[in-house]
């Protein structure tokens, strides 16, 4: 699964010790990131269910995975497989995330 | 050894099926005992001790009930496609719950679903009105649960289904009222192992017999081997989907495959429209049902409720991955053992010319096997009447095709008696229905298709270990594993209504003072009388109780979903709005399903082509149109309540967070 680029190359470096509560500029970038990863997860959500499974699986149906054809495929297993990618994905940056910002919890 | 010894012993089925379900109810009970809650935070929210991966079970467990067990599959062998709007509406939901609730609400810290909405909103009457939602959506779906321990006693133990109901009720009673959401909790786990458990062996056994492949999802997307796929693709090399779309289309049915006739009747995009329509209602609804969001308050940081949502989609989807498969070969298998099958091997033509010189090679043992006759198991669920056949045209061969073999008033067969109690056996020896000549009567009447079977889609898991030819312990181990299906969801159901009562109306509304003993005991009677209510219910079940679960979806996702998903992610969000919202949305979403359900609406007059099942997705974007409209022309929210949305939005100090300073519920 293409991993989304890991957020906020631009930021500023900040320092190392872990700020608890956090200031409110470094709060809204925490935030800021979040959402950003939400919405690219969230748009790979819609594409698999609605976009192959429902919307596109005529044009999809003309192509096989195995000897199923790939649009019904899509909509009984495929959109399963890539949720629970999705949540993997969202587990591992957001646990990134939080360690960049100093808010992993012991 | 052990299965050994017993086997030489020769248990039956039923002597399986006792001692596999007597051994889990034990196991459960001694768990209760082990797990039992000493407060509070112990009995909502099992004292937040709950690692990840226990609660990635225990929710999976919570969220398959009964009809995820012994009907997803069934569904879907009939549903072809159009199924896909389960499997997909009840994962898809999982990744909006990870992604949007989980970890926010775990950081928010506090007890139920009315809490956040209560302080988020500063309301007392938004409290209570997600109070009354999160009783009535879990209600409705806990009698349904009962209602399935009923019907699994009954078919394996051959329990009257009353007393089914109060075994049933007598466990749950035992571990929820002693244990709380802790000893729920870990019963749960176990009742996770043993229902997936139960689910796999016999989808392994059938995916060897249709593809030999012994992973079901693996042989779903291959062409048909093994014992008897071979049989049936007789010599061609050909896929099982494909094989699956042949046969529905020679019964008239539509290709396995493709949308539903009604879909392409509706020509493109407004069939479609409602499928989109229905997915996304369930799995916004899936995200919005109160027994499945607490679980993630279970836990102890904010890392933990993202990873347990993993693994709660993990372990579900072990099951709801195999459920098409296990449709797809049930289906195939089915259509090809019954189909023009004779009933009775004594109908079976021999050949006028059996020559066994013949250079076909024809001879009259060819032409006997080559003339069917109905598999074992087809007697043995036609006793339990989740099958049925007429003769229609009396060649004592069975003719399935698409469309209602008989009508009735509850649509299952109703069959007739001997005078000496004993079921009516026809010339074939097949089980007789009532035949009415009118609709209204007590009995069937019979269409003019030609379709003369009747197959109750829940035969598709309840049978296959049978049809597989697997020993009589798989048979036991199904049924235990619907129990733990069934008893695990109706317990996690409880408990949100036990909440409900003893925290948000009884300790934040009505009697703020009272200790937390007290509440403690409050607790446990409310989850007494629940389990009560539910058992009556489940042995008295109203009429409407299959449509409301089903519609249960649409109303948790037009009314909680839009207002915690803008309390987390809106801090403009107020009080008003949220308000509104809910009201507009579940408003709006309960008077289409009551027009269209209970008042004769036709589907001619659908809203955009969208069914009342998924209407749920308009009245969400109405509660989402009207809230932030409201919010917007109204005051914004106090600072303090600013500030809690901003915490809520960081993980650290998740331990803390319950503690944290809120106003308190203005009376407005």
């Amino acid at each position: 699964m293409a991993e989304p680029s890991t957020p906020a190359p631009s930021q500023t470096p900040r320092p190392q010790t872990p700020a608890s509560p956090l200031g409110a500029p470094d709060a809204s970038r925490y935030w800021r990131s979040n959402l950003r990863i939400l919405g690219v997860l969230l748009v790979v959500w819609f594409a698999v269910s609605f976009g192959c499974g429902i919307l596109l699986v005529e044009p999809l149906n003309h192509f096989r995975i195995g000897e199923a054809k790939l649009g019904f495929w899509f909509a009984q297993q495929g959109s399963i497989y890539v949720f629970l990618g999705l949540i993997a994905v969202y587990v591992v940056l957001m646990n990134r995330l939080d360690r960049k910002h100093g808010l992993r919890e012991d | 050894m052990l299965t050994s010894t017993l086997g030489a012993i020769g248990l039956d089925v039923q002597d399986w099926t006792f001692l596999l379900v007597g051994v889990s109810f034990a196991l459960y009970i001694g768990i209760a005992i082990w797990s039992r809650a000493g407060s509070t935070s112990e009995f909502y929210i099992a004292g937040k001790g709950v690692p990840p991966l226990a609660n990635g079970m225990a929710t999976g467990a919570d969220w398959m009930s009964a009809a995820s067990f012994i009907g997803m599959a069934g569904i879907i062998s009939f549903a072809g496609y159009f199924g896909s709007v389960y499997l997909m509406g009840w994962t898809g939901g999982y990744v909006l719950l990870a992604l949007l609730l989980a970890p926010y609400l775990r950081k928010f810290g506090k007890f139920t679903v009315p809490d956040f909405v209560g302080d988020r909103y500063e309301s007392r009457v938004a409290r209570i009105v997600a109070v009354g939602c999160a009783i009535f959506v879990s209600f409705t779906y806990v009698a349904g649960q009962m209602r399935g321990v009923g019907v699994v006693f009954s078919r394996f133990l051959e329990v009257d289904i009353t007393l089914g109901v109060i075994i049933g009720t007598g466990i749950v009673f035992f571990y929820a009222v002693l244990g709380g959401m802790k000893g729920i909790t870990y019963t749960q786990v176990a009742q996770y192992c043993v229902l997936i458990f139960a689910f796999t062996v016999p989808a392994v056994f059938i995916s060897l017999m249709l593809t030999g492949n012994p992973v079901p999802q693996a042989g779903f997307v291959e062409s048909l081997g093994g014992e008897v796929g071979t049989a049936i693709a007789a010599g061609e090399h050909m896929g099982l989907l494909d094989k699956l779309d042949g046969l529905n289309e020679e019964l008239g049915f539509a290709a396995y495959t493709a949308p539903p006739n009604e879909i392409i009747a509706h020509s493109g995009p407004k069939g479609y429209t409602d499928v989109f329509a229905i997915t996304l209602a369930l799995m916004v609804g899936t995200a919005g049902l109160p027994h499945v969001i607490i679980r993630f308050y279970t836990v102890p940081r904010v890392r933990d409720a993202r990873m347990s949502a993993f693994w709660a989609l993990l372990f579900i989807a072990l099951l709801y991955t195999a459920a098409p498969a296990v449709g797809a070969f049930g289906r195939t298998n089915l259509i090809e053992a019954t189909r023009d099958a004779y009933y009775s091997a004594d109908d079976v033509p021999m050949p006028i010319e059996a020559d066994p010189g013949d250079a076909t090679g024809l001879n009259a043992d060819t032409a006997r096997t080559q003339a069917k006759v109905i598999p074992d198991w087809f007697r043995s669920w036609e006793d339990t009447g989740l099958i049925a056949w007429i003769d229609k045209n009396g060649d004592g061969r069975i003719q399935y095709r698409a469309g209602a073999p008989f009508t009735s008033a509850t649509s299952k067969p109703v069959f007739a008696s001997a005078e000496n109690g004993d079921p009516a056996r026809g010339v074939h020896g097949e089980r007789l229905l009532v035949i009415d000549a009118e609709p209204g009567g007590a009995g069937v009447v019979p269409t003019d298709n030609a379709n003369e079977l009747f197959i109750d889609r829940d035969i598709m898991v309840l049978a296959n270990p049978e049809i597989a030819q697997l020993p009589n312990w798989v048979i036991g181990l199904v049924a235990a594993g619907g129990l733990a299906a069934a008893l695990s969801t109706a317990a996690g159901l409880l408990l949100v209504i036990s909440t409900a009562v003893s925290h948000d109306l009884c300790k934040r509304t009505l009697t703020p003072n009272m200790s937390e003993k007290n509440e403690l005991w409050v607790a446990r009677g409310a989850a007494g009388i629940g389990v009560i209510g539910a058992a009556l219910l489940g042995i008295y079940p109203p009429g409407f109780v299959a449509e409301v679960v089903a519609l249960a979806f649409g109303l948790a996702a037009s009314s909680f979903f839009p207002v915690i998903i803008l309390g987390i992610f809106w801090k403009r969000m107020n009080r008003a709005g949220a308000i509104t919202g809910m009201l507009s949305g579940i408003g709006f979403t309960s008077a289409y399903i009551a027009y269209f359900k209970f008042m004769g609406g036709t589907r001619d007059n659908w809203l955009l082509g969208i069914s009342p099942e998924g209407i749920g997705t308009v009245g969400m974007l109405i509660n989402f149109v009207v809230g932030i409209t409201v919010a917007l022309v109204t005051k914004p929210p106090s600072q303090e309540t600013q500030d809690l949305v901003e915490s809520i939005r960081v993980p650290k100090g998740a331990g803390e967070a319950h503690e944290m300073q809120v106003p308190p519920a203005h009376a407005d």
